[in-house]
């Protein structure tokens, strides 16, 4: 302990002293606050812990995850545990992947004053603005591509001027996208009707019923499909139903 | 420029030396004698003086890691005097704990299945194991795969323990529910001609392992919480259940909760519960980081032992071998099985690689333990921890470059933010503390031995035996949400409640006192980890 430096941060404009090289998450904890809210995974995937702050002699305010952000010396922080987002209502198996329906789902996506606001905080980097301009224009694809890795965190939406909840716009394209563009391939039906007609009912209630030594057996005897396997095919395709 | 500190370098340089030469090298799978001499002698199960046997209850004589017992042992957070069992208010059919992938599932079933439904989560829904889920959800649709040959990899992995009928219902249903997930909108990633991708895990003899990028579990949650919204399904955020209710002929009848933001205490009367708690990864076994979420902290294990329902397994503990050991701000964070899957290796101080990385998760942990403890060939950072290295430039090395910004866009994100490049350096890894291999007993629709209580996903026990597969989490969690959420549908229109009571925790407690056993001091399910004040600077969590 005696080592470590340590540097003064403000939380919600209290000073405390932490040492250096915590994330601000583990420097609130250390100073401490025990997380109800404003703490999820603490691993940058769930959302849970934007953060704003501002740094000594720099007028901008910033937005982060305060689970992957380093607190600094002089730091000001406030957390922003929930953010209020427009959420419309809408059957995803009634709707299909025509241009228009984002703008008619959310058309507050055309006052977007092309700020770049969103883009700007967004601490998962995601060029939002360009999403919500996709969103506009009716590519559906785009829109789910860019919004990929969006967390939900709210981040652009408490921030925009257009007030647009661009999270839930990304959300409607992504599952628009997965339901009614991407196609669902046959083999997956196939395999799911040989199941729902039995082909491999024989064969799991002899597995479960056999004896460690014999099911022992069975799992050596396993054919490993390789890691470059383009071209491959078991030796045995009827293993284990043929045993 | 490097993300590593300059004591690492020499290693680093090693691992570049022997990198073309190791990517030809084949190193055996180990036979199943020589996996379970390797699991006796470093996986953490095995280790003396880290489990315990439970003093009372039901579940009296079952050996449970010390910090699980404790919580078993302590005292419950509802004083009677504070709720009021005759006056309840809150009423519904099917009342699920917790807002994770299986409680979200679970719901959606059983309000399709024409059940007044209602979901209570401790943080916010969707707060849960299931979003950390990287690596992706196993199903048989390849071509020459069958749900007969994951049944049989599924055996082999739990150490041929797990419950035959739950593993028949786990390999039955999964390509149904991949189907199910598409049709809710999750883009799952495809081959280019718009088939399914599938990657391995370990212990997997066929490709099987689906996926969207390495966020599949969030993927795959925000359209089951946009779905759950849509369905109109309330939902209660900032609720944890501090102890089930029973009625007079010891049905479940629904659970005592307090609202963490406000501190009050309320019931809800139901006629179905399903726990859908999660895991245990907080409560850090054996000192272990965890890649667990912050409220994985056992609290269904609790209440429902108390409540009298059965666990199995409880002292198998999976160990992840790719938790990240540096930098010290992403400790324990996962780091997906996938990079194997994807040809990524494991290799030690010396460049060399130590097993298959393709092994299940117990074996490959065991044999990093034994590389670092044993042998001394593991890599120190400054701060004293120590790792091996997952070679992830080798899977641009393999399989194209960029790769890795296409299948693995988080992870490339995480690290890069600390200033490593994993494109073009390795990750420094070690086991961590992932998932509970048991939990509480179900049947193949979730039911518990606790009339009109149900279980499901990690929270339950018996389908993974000892050891989960890659990939068969994601998979459990909506084949026994699905089931539970009809099973617990249609038994609700058969059921009267009788009289609510908390006897059993009474009952409960009075064990305890008289065998001695009472942690006093401990209130347990414990809820919220405590990281305050020098507890922020352990070494065992990010």
């Amino acid at each position: 302990m005696d080592e470590k430096r340590w540097i003064p941060i403000y939380v919600f404009g209290r000073r405390y002293e932490v040492p250096e090289g915590l994330t601000i998450q583990k420097a609130m904890e250390f100073s401490g606050y025990q997380f109800i809210r404003s703490c999820g995974c603490r691993g940058g995937i769930c959302g849970a812990c934007v953060a704003e702050y501002r740094t000594p002699g720099d007028y901008r305010l910033k937005v982060a995850l305060a689970c992957q952000t380093l607190a600094e010396t002089e730091m000001q922080i406030a957390l922003t545990p929930f953010v209020p987002m427009n959420r419309a209502n809408y059957c995803l198996e009634t709707l299909k992947g025509e241009p228009e329906i984002l703008g008619k789902i959310y058309p507050e996506i055309y006052r977007c004053l092309q700020c770049n606001t969103c883009t700007r905080v967004c601490p998962m980097e995601i060029k939002v603005m360009d999403y919500v301009a996709a969103a506009m224009k009716g590519e559906i694809e785009e829109v789910a591509r860019f919004s990929f890795e969006c967390v939900m965190c709210g981040a652009c939406a408490a921030k925009c001027p257009a007030e647009i909840s661009q999270p839930n716009v990304g959300l409607l394209a992504r599952r628009i996208y997965g339901r009614h563009i991407l196609p669902l391939p046959e083999s997956l039906y196939e395999k799911i009707s040989d199941i729902e007609k039995g082909r491999y009912k024989k064969v799991l209630k002899r597995l479960q019923q056999m004896s460690l030594e014999k099911l022992m057996e069975v799992y050596t005897q396993r054919e490993q499909e390789p890691q470059e396997s383009q071209d491959w095919a078991p030796k045995n395709p009827n293993f284990p139903e043929d045993i | 420029m490097s993300g590593y500190p300059e004591s690492v370098q020499e290693s680093i340089r090693k691992l570049e030396v022997t990198r073309l030469h190791r990517a030809k090298e084949e190193i055996p799978l180990l036979s199943l004698k020589e996996r379970q001499e390797l699991l006796q002698r470093y996986h953490p199960d095995y280790r003396d003086g880290g489990r315990r046997e439970i003093h009372v209850g039901i579940n009296q004589g079952q050996r449970v890691p010390h910090e699980l017992a404790d919580l078993f042992e302590g005292e419950s957070r509802v004083r009677l005097d504070e709720v009021d069992l005759a006056g309840v208010k809150r009423e519904t059919d099917v009342l699920i704990i917790g807002g994770g992938g299986g409680g979200a599932s679970a719901a959606l079933f059983a309000k399709a299945n024409g059940a007044k439904t209602l979901i209570t989560t401790k943080l916010r829904f969707g707060d849960s194991n299931t979003i950390m889920a990287e690596g992706g959800i196993q199903a048989a649709v390849g071509k020459f795969d069958s749900p007969a040959l994951h049944y049989v990899d599924t055996m082999g992995g739990g150490g041929f323990q797990n419950l035959p009928h739950l593993v028949n219902a786990l390999v039955s249903d999964a390509p149904m529910i991949l189907e199910w997930l598409a049709r809710l909108g999750v883009m799952f990633d495809r081959k280019d001609d718009g088939d399914l991708l599938a990657s391995f895990a370990g212990g997997q003899c066929r490709r099987r392992v689906h996926s969207a990028a390495d966020y599949t579990g969030m993927e795959i949650m925000r359209v089951l919480k946009d779905e759950v919204y849509h369905q109109g399904i309330e939902v209660l955020e900032f609720c944890a259940a501090a102890e089930l209710v029973l009625d007079d002929r010891r049905r479940c009848a629904g659970a005592v909760f307090i609202n963490l933001d406000t501190g009050e205490r309320f019931v809800i009367r139901s006629k179905t519960v399903i726990l859908a708690t999660g895991g245990i990864g907080r409560l850090h076994i054996q000192g272990f980081p965890t890649t667990n979420h912050y409220g994985a902290t056992a609290d269904g294990l609790v209440i429902a032992n108390r409540a009298g329902a059965k666990i199995i397994f409880m002292d198998a503990i999976q160990f992840h071998p790719t938790g990240t050991a540096y930098p010290e701000q992403l400790l324990g964070l996962l780091v997906s099985e996938a990079f194997r899957g994807w040809s990524a290796q494991l290799v030690n101080r010396e460049g060399k690689r130590f097993i298959n990385e393709l092994e299940t998760r117990d074996i490959t942990s065991s044999a990093a333990i034994r590389e670092v403890v044993e042998r001394g060939n593991g890599v120190a950072t400054p701060s004293g921890m120590q790792g091996v290295w997952l070679d992830t430039p080798l899977v641009e090395m393999n399989k194209g470059k960029g790769t890795i910004h296409q299948i693995f866009p988080h992870l490339f994100h995480r690290f890069h933010t600390f200033g490593i490049d994993i494109t073009r350096e390795p990750v420094l890894v070690y086991p961590t503390q992932h998932y509970q291999n048991g939990g509480i007993l179900i049947d193949e629709y979730g039911e518990t031995n606790v009339e009109n209580l149900f279980g499901i996903g990690e929270v339950s026990g018996g389908v993974h035996g000892r050891n989960r597969l890659g990939g068969n989490s994601l998979l459990d969690i909506f084949v026994f949400g699905r089931r539970a959420g009809i099973k617990a549908a249609e038994r609700s229109k058969e059921i009267e409640i009788g009289k609510l009571s908390l006897d059993h925790v009474l009952e409960y407690e009075k064990e305890l006192k008289r065998a001695g056993a009472l942690k006093r001091g401990i209130q347990a399910p414990l809820l919220l980890p405590d990281y305050r004040f020098e507890k922020a600077l352990a070494k065992t969590h990010q």
